[in-house]
C-alpha cells in the first residue's frame, strides 16, 4: 500500500458529510440539547437534495432543498422537546426511524422507485479547482478538486468557532446550554436559542446530506446515511463539542475509512474496512475518556 | 400495565389520533381510498391469512424490544441491538453447521452460543463504560458496526452457500431447526419469547433486583447512595439484554429461510422498531409487549395494504415513528402541566 495525495483527498471526501452532522451536534450540544437525530436529518437532506436538483436541474437548487427540508426536519426536535418537554432520546430515535420511513415512501412515489434513485441526467456538485494551490505539489492534488460544499465545510468550522467564541450570539448560546436559569435571570431566552441551534443545525445536516448525495456520489439510496449521523454524535462528544475538536475527530474517521478502502488493495476483506473506523473512533475514545469523563461530571451531560 | 397508562391514557389517544390523521393525508395525497387502505391494513394484520404473519413479526420485534426494554427499566440506552442480534444469529449459524452432535442437542447447543454470544457482546459494551469510561449510548453503538461487518464477512466467505449467488450461508442440516407451531412460518420460538416476557415481569414487579433496576431508573443518585453498585448492574443489566438479543438471532436463523441472510435481520429495523416499543412503553413489561404486538401487526398489515391499494408500505413505518414523536411530546406537555417535572 502506498501512501500517497489521493489518500488524504479521500479521507477529506469521507469526512465532510460527518463534519456537517458534527458541527450541527457540537451547536446544539453548546445549547444544552442532546441531538441524535443526525442520521435522520441528515438522510432527508439527501432526499431532497437529490429530488431538488433533479427537479430544477440545479445541483444548487438541491443544495437549498436540503438545508431548507432538513431545517423543518428538525423543528420536530425543537418543537417536541424545547417547547413541549418530551425526552430529546426518545424523540430523537423516532425521527431516525421517520426519515428511513419517510424517504423510502417518498423514493417510491415521487420517483416510482426502490432502493435507489440515479439518473446520468441528475446533476451533482461536480469539482473546483483552487487557483494556484491546484498546481502546488502534494498539498494541490489533496486540497484542490473537490466538491464546493467541502470547502464550504472547512468555512463552517471556522465561522462556528468565532460565532461561539468571538460573537455575543455565541456567548449567550453557551450560557443557555450551561445554566439555562441563570440565563434566563439574565434575559436570555432558552427557547429561541435552542431553537436557533437546532434549526441551524438541521440546516448544516442538510450540507451534509447534500454533500454526500450530489458531491461524494450522485445518487440516492435508501438509508444512505449508513450510520455516519451516529458517528457525527460519537465525533461531538470525542471534540468536545468545540469546532476544532469535531473536526478533528470527523478527521479521524476520514482517514480511518480512507486507509480502510487502501487496505482492501493489499486483500483486507470490504468488511474490515467498513468495519475500521468504528474500531478506531472507539479506541480514540478511550484514549480521550478520560477527559470527557471529567467534563461531564463537571457538566453532567451527555452520559445519562 | 397501570404504570404505562397512568396519566398517559391522553397522550396515547393523541398519538394515535396524529398517526390516524398524518395516515389518511398521505393516503389521499398518493391517490389511494383510506377506507380501503385501513380495511386492508386490518385484515392483512389480523386476518385469518395474515395473522400468522404478525406472529412471525412479533418474534423478533418483540424479543428486541423486551432486549431494549431490560436496560431502558434502569434508564439504560443499549443502542447496540443490531450487532447482539446478528452474533447471536452468526454463532446459532455456526453451531447449527459444525456441530456434531445430534439435530436436537444442535438446536439447544445453537439457542444457547446465540445468547451467550449476544450476552458476551452486550457485556463488552458495558464494560467499556464502566472500565474505559465510554457512555455505554456510545460504546454500544459503536460495537455493534464491527459485529456486523464481522457477520457479512463470515457469511460471504467462509460459511457462504457455494450454489448460490446471494450473500447467505449453507443451509442448516435437516432438523436443525425449532420445531413450527402450525401457524405459518412460526417456531416455538415465539413461545420463548414470551416466556422472557414473562420472567421480565415477574422480575420487575416482584423481585429485590427488579426493584433495584426500577429504583435505579427512577434516580440513579438516589440509588446509589441506597447502596446499589451501578457497574454491576450495568454489567447484569447489558449481559441480559444482549442475551435477549441474542436469542433473537438465534431464533431467526432456526426457523425459515433456516440460514444467515446477510442484512435479513437489519434491513427490517426489528431493533428501532423493538426499541421504540420499549421507549413507547416506559420499558415496562406488558406496555412493551402490547407496543410490540401493535407494531409487528402494522408492519405486517402494511404488505396487504400496499397489495390492494399500492400504497408504499413504508407508510406503516412512518406511522410508528409519528406515534412515538405524538406521544413524546404530549406526554412531555401533560407533565409539564401537571407541574411534576
Amino acid at each position: 500500500m502506498t501512501i500517497d495525495p489521493a489518500l488524504f483527498a479521500a479521507a477529506l471526501r469521507a469526512l465532510t458529510p460527518i463534519l456537517f452532522a458534527a458541527l450541527a451536534g457540537a451547536l446544539c450540544q453548546r445549547a444544552g440539547v442532546f441531538n441524535i437525530s443526525l442520521e435522520g436529518t441528515m438522510l432527508v437532506g439527501c432526499f431532497a437534495g437529490v429530488a431538488g436538483s433533479w427537479f430544477s436541474g440545479s445541483a444548487w437548487v438541491g443544495v437549498l432543498a436540503a438545508m431548507a427540508a432538513s431545517a423543518a426536519f428538525s423543528l420536530i426536535l425543537a418543537v417536541g422537546h424545547v417547547t413541549l418537554g418530551a425526552d430529546p432520546i426518545v424523540l430523537s430515535v423516532a425521527m431516525n426511524m421517520l426519515a428511513v420511513g419517510l424517504t423510502a415512501f417518498l423514493l417510491r412515489t415521487v420517483f416510482g422507485t426502490q432502493g435507489s434513485f440515479s439518473d446520468p441526467a441528475l446533476q451533482g456538485l461536480g469539482r473546483v479547482d483552487i487557483p494556484l494551490l491546484a498546481d502546488v505539489p502534494v498539498l494541490g492534488p489533496v486540497l484542490s478538486g473537490h466538491s464546493p460544499l467541502l470547502y464550504l465545510s472547512w468555512l463552517a468550522v471556522a465561522g462556528l468557532a468565532v460565532l461561539l467564541y468571538r460573537h455575543p450570539w455565541g456567548l449567550r448560546l453557551r450560557g443557555v446550554g450551561e445554566n439555562p436559569e441563570a440565563a434566563t435571570n439574565l434575559g436570555v431566552s432558552v427557547t429561541r436559542h435552542r431553537y436557533g441551534a437546532i434549526v441551524v443545525g438541521g440546516a448544516l445536516c442538510g450540507l451534509g446530506g447534500a454533500q454526500l448525495a450530489l458531491g461524494n456520489v450522485t445518487l440516492f439510496a435508501e438509508n444512505m446515511t449508513a450510520g455516519r449521523g451516529w458517528i457525527a454524535v460519537v465525533a461531538v462528544m470525542l471534540g468536545l463539542a468545540a469546532p476544532i475538536g469535531v473536526f478533528l475527530a470527523a478527521l479521524l474517521f476520514g482517514l480511518a475509512e480512507a486507509f480502510g478502502f487502501r487496505l482492501q488493495a493489499v486483500g483486507l476483506p470490504q468488511q474490515a474496512a467498513d468495519a475500521a473506523p468504528y474500531v478506531v473512533t472507539l479506541v480514540a475514545l478511550f484514549l480521550s475518556s478520560r477527559r470527557i469523563r471529567r467534563r461531564d461530571e463537571a457538566k453532567g451531560t451527555l452520559t445519562r | 400495565m397501570t404504570d404505562v397508562l397512568r396519566g398517559r391514557r391522553g397522550a396515547v389517544l393523541i398519538a394515535l389520533g396524529a398517526a390516524f390523521v398524518v395516515a389518511t393525508v398521505l393516503l389521499a395525497a398518493t391517490g389511494a381510498d383510506p377506507l380501503r387502505a385501513y380495511q386492508a391494513l386490518v385484515v392483512g394484520a389480523f386476518g385469518p391469512d395474515g395473522f400468522p404473519g404478525t406472529l412471525a413479526y412479533l418474534v423478533p420485534v418483540l424479543g428486541m424490544a423486551i432486549a431494549l426494554a431490560i436496560p431502558l427499566r434502569a434508564g439504560m440506552v443499549n443502542l447496540g441491538g443490531e450487532g447482539q442480534l446478528v452474533l447471536g444469529a452468526i454463532t446459532a449459524v455456526i453451531i447449527g453447521l459444525h456441530s456434531p452432535l445430534p439435530a436436537g442437542f444442535t438446536v439447544l447447543l445453537a439457542v444457547a452460543g446465540g445468547v451467550l454470544a449476544g450476552a458476551s457482546y452486550a457485556a463488552l459494551a458495558a464494560l467499556c463504560e464502566t472500565s474505559l469510561g465510554v457512555p455505554l449510548l456510545v460504546s454500544s453503538l459503536l460495537l455493534s458496526y464491527p459485529a456486523m461487518s464481522l457477520a457479512s464477512y463470515l457469511v460471504r466467505f467462509p460459511l457462504a452457500d457455494p450454489g448460490s449467488s446471494l450473500p447467505q450461508s449453507r443451509r442448516l442440516p435437516e432438523g436443525v431447526a425449532l420445531p413450527g407451531i402450525g401457524l405459518g412460518e412460526v417456531t416455538i420460538g415465539l413461545f420463548a419469547v414470551l416466556a422472557v416476557v414473562v420472567v421480565f415481569l415477574v422480575v420487575d414487579a416482584r423481585t429485590p433486583a427488579g426493584y433495584e433496576v426500577r429504583m435505579t431508573g427512577a434516580g440513579p443518585r438516589f440509588a446509589a447512595y441506597a447502596g446499589i453498585d451501578r457497574p454491576a448492574l450495568t454489567l447484569r443489566l447489558l449481559a441480559a439484554s444482549g442475551g435477549m438479543a441474542g436469542l433473537v438471532g438465534a431464533i431467526m436463523v432456526l426457523g425459515f429461510p433456516f440460514r444467515f441472510i446477510d442484512g435479513a435481520l437489519i434491513s427490517p429495523q426489528y431493533t428501532w422498531i423493538g426499541l421504540m416499543a420499549a421507549l413507547l412503553a416506559g420499558a415496562s413489561p406488558v406496555g412493551t409487549a402490547l407496543a410490540a404486538f401493535f407494531f409487528a401487526a402494522l408492519t405486517n398489515g402494511g404488505f396487504d395494504m400496499e397489495r390492494v391499494t399500492q400504497t408504499p408500505r413504508e407508510l406503516t413505518a412512518i406511522l410508528q415513528a409519528v406515534i412515538i414523536v405524538f406521544l413524546a411530546a404530549s406526554t412531555g406537555l401533560l407533565r409539564r402541566r401537571g407541574g411534576s417535572r
